[in-house]
């Protein structure tokens, strides 16, 4: 299902245009291209030095690099509404669920499976199915492991900022220079309908007490790691008609005290998870929604929006999952690892994030002239380009272009059209849902079917442009649209 | 004098394992279960027992 990574005999390639044809053959990042608002330009360079490589803390290095996740802390200190540990189903995907529960021993393993074979790696993270700070002991047992063998990932960890305050000396101690909070509300109001209970100094606490424990910790943690210049992101859940307004808040209370960026997630809720908000009908918000609540919070918190709500072993590029290559019972007996490759791939990354930078300024400068904002859906697998074909996307990339520029807005799932070669037509009735705001559609290719079918729901699908970098294939469209209709320039003019 | 838990609702997430004063759960094959030689309900030690406390499943660490 997943693409694959590019092999370690791809990074023997001589030439940087090899290195290209290699990545767009191989597979990479299937979700792929997210425009950055958050590239070198807008930040200081402790900070960029920082992010460049962290494909969740950095929009533009998601093209690039991969993370994955190792499942070694189970145990959690909270309950969320949102949660149920109790059933882990391998088919899906969501924040929460692994397959594999592992020791310290046999992630650190993992890790260097991992690494030995997708040069693309640049972070560990810990992020459940449990919490990391408050399941300690095991999370800092595999960090210390991987630290030893590979020194040049970097660790990250994920949590509810519960037990967090407690373990900011170690975190600073270990180098572990990113975070993540789940900070849901900063009312406790709004916070007991989230959390039933939480488990702090040895008693089971629910309601308003519950929720202002939970809340003073999490912003404690924030302000201690901020200040001991740790990168935090804050997270958070949006829940329709619960706290989506409050989410406003949230942002400027996490802006206020050092967040670098800000998570805004949609609930996802389906019965057959089991879990309270699943079972009691609390719905997930529409993509619209969701896009109101984070341009409200325009000016707050930096906003992330290439979140993919990964599983917590989820293994490759966001968007990805490779989970299911690397379970224990593949690992080879022998591991090496692979340094070499890892750095001559940054090597690679660093020339081709030149190149777009480049290409992407030239593009802006074409569509500065755009009066109207366009949206684009991309069919990518990563390094800033369009090459994945229509029939094999299963999530889009937005991108918005106006006088302003070209922008990434978001990514929208569906399911990949194309099954073992046939259409599927409610497959293809979803696609059509999902993007039936977006005039066009850039892939690699796409089939005569499916381009029927968009154009009758007035979408454009446009595959002449495979290989181009994303930015410099929407100035085109966007040109070639503007001397095609001269009604639109003397319009303007 | 001592707790234990229902396999067929327990998620396995180690929380209890790790609250527990007395070291008395304990991962084995499948699932967590209780010692119940070491279990002392947590009596003298904490208000309720932590196992119980602690897991995310309702009535799941039980008297035994
Ligand atoms: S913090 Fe994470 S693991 Fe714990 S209950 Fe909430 S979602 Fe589940
Ligand atoms: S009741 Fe207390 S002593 Fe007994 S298993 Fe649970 S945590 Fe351990
Ligand atoms: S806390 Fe509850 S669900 Fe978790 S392992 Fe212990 S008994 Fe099982």
């Amino acid at each position: 299902m997943s693409a694959t990574l590019i092999p370690i005999s791809g990074l023997q390639v001589a030439s940087r245009k090899d290195m290209g044809a290699a990545l767009a053959k191989g597979g990479g990042c299937s979700a792929g291209s997210c425009g950055s608002s958050q590239g070198p330009a807008d930040m200081d360079p402790e900070t960029w030095a920082k992010v460049k490589d962290h494909p969740c803390y950095s929009e533009e290095a998601h093209h690039y690099f991969a993370r994955m996740h190792v499942a070694v802390a189970p145990a959690c200190n909270i309950q969320c509404n949102y949660c149920n540990r109790k059933y882990d189903c391998a088919n899906e995907s969501r924040p929460g669920v692994v397959s594999e529960r592992l020791t310290p021993e046999q992630a650190a393993r993992k890790v260097l499976a991992v690494a030995a074979s997708v040069p693309q790696l640049s972070v560990l993270g810990i992020a459940g199915p449990g919490d990391a700070a408050y399941d300690w002991r095991r999370t800092r047992a595999t960090f210390e492991l991987v630290a030893k063998d590979l020194p040049d990932i970097k660790l990250c960890l994920s949590s509810n900022g519960l037990a967090l305050p407690d373990h900011v000396d170690e975190i600073v101690a270990m180098n572990i220079d990113h975070v993540t909070i789940t900070i849901n509300a900063i009312d406790p109001e709004i916070g007991q309908h989230i959390y039933p209970w939480i488990f702090h100094d040895g008693k089971r606490r629910s309601g308003i007490e519950a929720a202002t424990i939970l809340r003073d910790r999490q912003l404690r943690s924030l302000e201690m790691l901020h200040e001991r210049g740790v990168l935090v992101k804050v997270n958070s859940v949006l829940i329709p008609g619960l706290n989506d307004e409050h989410l406003i808040e949230v942002n400027k209370a996490v802006k206020a005290r050092g967040a670098f960026l800000h998570n805004i997630m949609p609930l996802i809720s389906d019965p057959a998870h089991g879990t309270h908000f699943g079972l009691t009908g609390q719905r997930g918000p529409t993509g619209a929604e969701l896009k109101k609540v984070q341009d409200a919070c325009a000016g707050g918190a930096n906003l992330m929006r290439h979140c993919r709500q990964c599983r917590a072993d989820a293994v490759g590029l966001l968007g990805e999952d490779r989970g299911q290559d690397f379970t224990l019972d593949k690992l080879p007996e022998e591991i090496g690892d692979a340094t070499e490759a890892r750095s001559a791939y940054r090597d690679w990354v660093a020339e081709e994030r030149r190149d777009r930078a480049a290409a992407t300024a030239e593009a802006e400068a074409a569509v500065a002239e755009t009066a109207k904002p366009a949206l684009f859906a991309v069919c990518t697998r990563g390094s800033g380009r369009i090459n994945l074909h229509f029939g094999k996307a299963t999530e889009f990339q937005i991108y918005e272009a106006d006088a302003r520029g070209i922008r990434f807005v978001g990514h929208r799932r569906a399911d990949n059209y194309c099954l073992g070669g046939h259409g599927d037509t409610a497959r293809m009735d979803e696609i059509l849902r999902v993007l039936g705001d977006v005039p066009y559609l850039l892939c690699s290719k796409i089939g005569d079917g499916p381009r029927k079918r968009l154009a009758e729901a007035g979408i454009e699908a446009i595959d002449g442009l495979a290989q181009d970098y994303i930015e410099t294939a929407i100035a085109a469209v966007l040109h070639s649209k503007q001397t095609a209709r001269p009604g639109l320039s003397a319009e303007r003019a | 004098m001592a707790l234990k838990i229902v396999k067929s609702q327990c998620t396995v997430c180690g929380a209890c394992e790790f609250e527990c004063p007395n070291a008395a759960i304990k991962f084995k094959g499948e699932g967590y279960i209780i010692d119940a030689e070491k279990c002392t309900e947590c009596e003298g030690q904490f208000d309720t027992p932590q196992c119980a406390a602690v897991c995310p499943v309702p009535n799941t660490c039980v008297p035994a």
